[in-house]
């Protein structure tokens, strides 16, 4: 696409913005699409209709409605607020969020930008968002935002561990950080897909990633940072209008990004589930996003079936079960590997 | 237990501390008990075997008009499941009475609750602070003579 | 300079003493406020927390932000029927068995014999209001844990509950319908097969709820060896109903200490087991809930077809003027024993009527279940004793 782009338009610097926009072309309809259809999938889960009135259709334009009004509220600054923190916050939560979108591969044609160290740098990169979430809970000036974020910050960190293991072990098989390579290396059938090898090290891997990131960002049964329940909002709480929908955007942005990675690394990404049949650059568009909704419908589902588990459960789970299982896997996969070479 | 051996129980043990019995032609049976005496009377009839009161139903402040306020303890046995009423006799200038918290802990807030209302003053309670009012409200409010004050903190009270 | 600090203060729990270092190393208590405002204190109730971190070292509950002077009020009407709407604005999701409750004491005063019809009707709707105000107890507890599926759940069975008494008196949520010595109306004609309807309907709900809330592993993680409360310090608390019968205590007033006409129903008084935890902890205390609308229903179904003929309002008394006594009168609410201590005078109105609600005596259990626990633990103990901020403060 970078280089179709570079013949059209001749400048370099237009072709690096265009690049850089897709993926916020992709994360505002996305959002946009997605609240929708969580409040959809809840409902129809809890027996009820939920948006029905905006714009006519099932309340399709609920969400766009909602947008408006948090564009034309008053933008509320506590006054014992950390006024610079608290400004801040929301744009470096979702810088992080969206930043881990340059390496996202959406097409065999398309990436943002194709570096050798690409899950490396999402990985890394998508770290920032606990800066911000942090900043976002101290600079409020308020108990539970604080306990918010602290909550989370403790949460992010103990449960990139498991995450980052869990792709080691793809990593190994690979040979390289590269996600474009990643796919290129389950191409095929079905069975080529790293979720079905090396069975059964990858398949718990698959699920131990989906786990650990759902903790990531914050989805029930791992919501506690902002479990409304106990902590009012979390670390948002002190946030109101375009501030908290930015944290807000920043959210899904992120759920649809865990869930790329979880395509992308296990499902075979952009590849067609038919081999050859359905393949190229559109339908490789197309497979990739349908795996990633996939996992956020997934998401969805737990979110609006599982209660919230305690803090210390989380750090259990995360510290006693899942980094052991994620290093058995590694080692697994790593013997295997050098067995089999 | 019947209520006449309840009360006789009192009487044997505590002579002085039961001022006055009634257990026929009413509801509940009840024994009037010194105002300084109700703690022990509550240990003794709690911890007897034969009574063995372990649950205090209800504790109730009652302004009997004339500067008379009361305490009406609802005791019951889980145990034998049977019933009796104790009361207290206080004056509003002299609104002292011994708390029962340290024998049930159900009084603990049920005596804020008669503390907040009437105002009467148990001592021995650990935390006798008002309860459902402010904690700056002045008067009792559920005493036969009290009027509704116009003004709390400067603000206008509607009425 | 070789210094050992050791802090027995009270103050200073959590002290650890560097030798050498001569300052010790100790975590500060940060007192949290937690309501009046928040989503899970079920009202406007306020928690002072001390916490350590996230452990809890103290509670202190502040009530009153909800107070209505219900005995004030009580004392000034006019008579002692005028006080049964105020009695449904105490418990106002189980607003029939507040009536109830004021209703028999106030018979009994007057020596009423209310007629056949009238008490089963009664006992009719106390069931399906105590099945109703369970659901909110049970739904919301769910949603306390995390869960808001099973809230909707909850609310879409307790919509039936709501037509029924819709159709019967009007009102969906504060009735006036239990009279002194009868009911504001007749049950309308349907009445019957409705109620049937609605216990055919319901039975197999319970079963999804087991499935959805009760028996996750999630709800057991979060609920069970937690608040746990030992008969003995239950009984000395005065606590009542789920909260005590979950701590083992096999107490219900309808059948040991019977009123109305509920000991000629054949039911269980269900009871905490500690089967996943502790005897006692929240598990139990939600489990007692939902094995008590088994009950409810197994009495609405007995009571149903009993029915008598009669007239509903041949014994409410057109003057009420009791003779001057006074008497105290416990039921069973669905938050436990909810007692009326009337002083009659020989006027037309009580010279007090003193309630003992049962939310608020089981919340002063509060902080004895609390201490140690986790902030996450706080909100599902509170759930667990079940609170309506209405009754509490009155």
């Amino acid at each position: 696409m970078k280089e179709a782009l570079l013949d059209l338009l001749h400048n370099e610097i237009l072709v690096y913005v265009l690049m850089a926009i897709v993926p916020l072309l992709w994360i505002i309809p996305f959002a946009l699409f997605a609240v929708w259809w969580e409040r959809k999938i809840s409902a129809h889960m809890q027996d009820r209709l939920g948006p029905m009135r905006v714009g006519g259709w099932h309340g399709w334009a609920q969400t766009i409605a909602d947008i408006l009004k948090l564009i034309q509220k008053e933008d509320i600054i506590p006054t014992a607020a950390d006024k610079r923190l608290f400004i801040l916050s929301p744009f470096v939560v979702f810088i992080g969020s969206y930043a881990a979108f340059a390496a996202i591969p959406f097409s065999a044609a398309y990436v943002g930008s194709e570096i050798n160290i690409g899950l490396f740098y999402v990985i890394s990169i998508s770290s920032l968002v606990v800066i911000g979430l942090l900043m976002a809970g101290w600079s409020s000036n308020n108990k539970w935002s604080l306990f918010g974020a602290m909550r989370s910050a403790a949460q992010i960190v103990s449960y990139e561990i498991p995450v980052a293991l869990s792709l080691l072990a793809v990593i190994m098989i690979v040979g390289s950080f590269d996600l474009q390579e990643i796919n290129r290396a389950q191409s095929g059938p079905i069975w080529h897909w790293f979720v079905f090898q090396k069975f059964p090290f990858l398949f718990i891997a698959a699920i131990i990633y989906f786990v650990a990131s759902l903790a990531e960002v914050n989805r029930t049964p791992f919501d506690i940072p902002e479990a409304e329940s106990e902590l009012v909002a979390g670390y948002h709480t002190e946030y109101s209008g375009m501030k908290f929908a930015l944290f807000f955007l920043a959210e899904y942005a992120n759920m649809f990004a865990v869930s790329a990675i979880a395509s992308t690394v296990f499902l075979g990404g952009w590849n067609s589930p038919f081999s050859d049949f359905m393949s190229g650059p559109l339908w490789g568009a197309f497979w990739f996003i349908a795996k990633g909704m996939g996992f956020v419908f997934l998401q969805m589902w737990l979110r609006w079936t599982l209660p919230r588990l305690r803090v210390d459960q989380l750090m259990y789970v995360g510290w006693k079960v899942l980094i052991p299982f994620s290093f058995v896997i590694v080692i697994g996969v790593g013997f295997w590997v050098m067995l089999t070479r | 237990m019947i209520p006449q051996e309840i009360s006789n129980a009192i009487k044997a043990k505590f002579p002085d501390a039961l001022l006055e019995a009634k257990v026929d032609g009413v509801f509940d049976p009840y024994a009037k008990i010194a105002p300084d005496k109700i703690k022990d009377v509550s240990l003794f009839l709690r911890d007897n075997e034969e009574t063995l009161f372990d649950s205090l139903m209800c504790l109730s402040g009652v302004d009997y008009t004339g500067g008379k306020l009361g305490v009406v303890y609802h005791l019951h046995s889980m145990k034998w499941n049977h019933k009796f009423t104790l009361k207290v006799d206080v004056t509003v200038e002299n609104p002292h009475c011994q708390s029962v918290e340290s024998v049930w802990k159900t009084a603990n807030w049920h005596e804020r609750e008669a503390f907040d209302m009437y105002g009467i003053v148990f001592d021995g309670h650990p935390d006798l602070r008002r309860i459902l009012m402010p904690y700056d409200w002045e008067g009792y409010p559920l005493r036969k003579d009290y009027k509704v004050p116009e003004y709390y903190q400067g603000m206008k009270v509607p009425y | 300079m070789e210094a050992t600090l050791t802090y027995t203060d009270e103050k200073n729990r959590g002290a650890v003493t560097i030798p050498g270092f001569g300052r010790p190393l100790r975590s500060e208590e940060m007192v949290l406020n937690m309501g009046p405002q928040h989503p899970s204190t079920h009202g406007v109730l306020r928690l002072e927390l001390v916490v350590d971190g996230e452990v809890v070292v103290d509670v202190i509950p502040h009530i009153g932000y909800l107070h209505r002077c219900f005995e004030k009020h009580a004392e000034a009407m006019i008579n002692y029927q005028q006080i049964i709407p105020y009695a449904d604005r105490m418990d106002y999701i189980a607003a029939m068995n507040n009536e109830l409750g004021y209703a028999i004491a106030c018979e009994k005063l007057l020596k009423i014999k209310v007629p056949e019809r009238v008490e089963y009707i009664r006992v009719i709707m106390a069931e399906l209001q105590r099945i109703g105000s369970h659901l909110i107890a049970i739904g919301t507890y769910g949603m306390d844990i995390g869960a808001f599926t099973p809230f909707l759940y909850c609310f879409r069975d307790r919509e039936r509950i709501l037509d029924i008494f819709e159709q019967t008196c009007g009102a969906r949520l504060l009735y006036n319908y239990i009279w002194i010595g009868g009911l504001s109306h007749d049950v309308p004609a349907s009445f019957v097969e409705k109620v049937k309807d609605f216990c055919k309907y319901y039975r197999p709900n319970i079963k999804e709820l087991n499935d959805l809330l009760s028996y996750n592993k999630i709800f057991i993680e979060r609920t069970a060896n937690v608040g746990v409360l030992p008969a003995e310090v239950a009984i000395n608390y005065g606590v009542s109903g789920p909260v005590l019968r979950g701590s083992g205590v096999k107490w219900d007033l309808r059948k040991n200490d019977p009123y109305s006409i509920y000991d000629r129903f054949d039911f269980e008084i269900p009871v905490g087991k500690g089967l996943v935890g502790t005897l006692g902890d929240c598990w139990d205390r939600y489990m007692v809930r939902v094995h008590e609308m088994e009950q409810s229903l197994n009495i609405i179904e007995q009571a149903v077809d009993k029915i008598p003929a009669g007239d509903v309002q041949s014994a409410v008394p057109k003057r009420i003027r009791p003779d001057a006594a006074e008497l105290y009168i416990r039921t069973e609410t669905p938050k436990g024993e909810l007692g009326y201590y009337i002083v009659a005078d020989g006027t037309t109105s009580p010279a007090r009527v003193k309630v003992r609600p049962p939310c608020f005596v089981n919340l002063s259990a509060l902080p004895a279940m609390c201490r140690g626990a986790m902030i996450s633990d706080v909100i599902a103990i509170l759930g667990s004793i079940d609170i309506v901020l209405g009754e509490v403060d009155r």
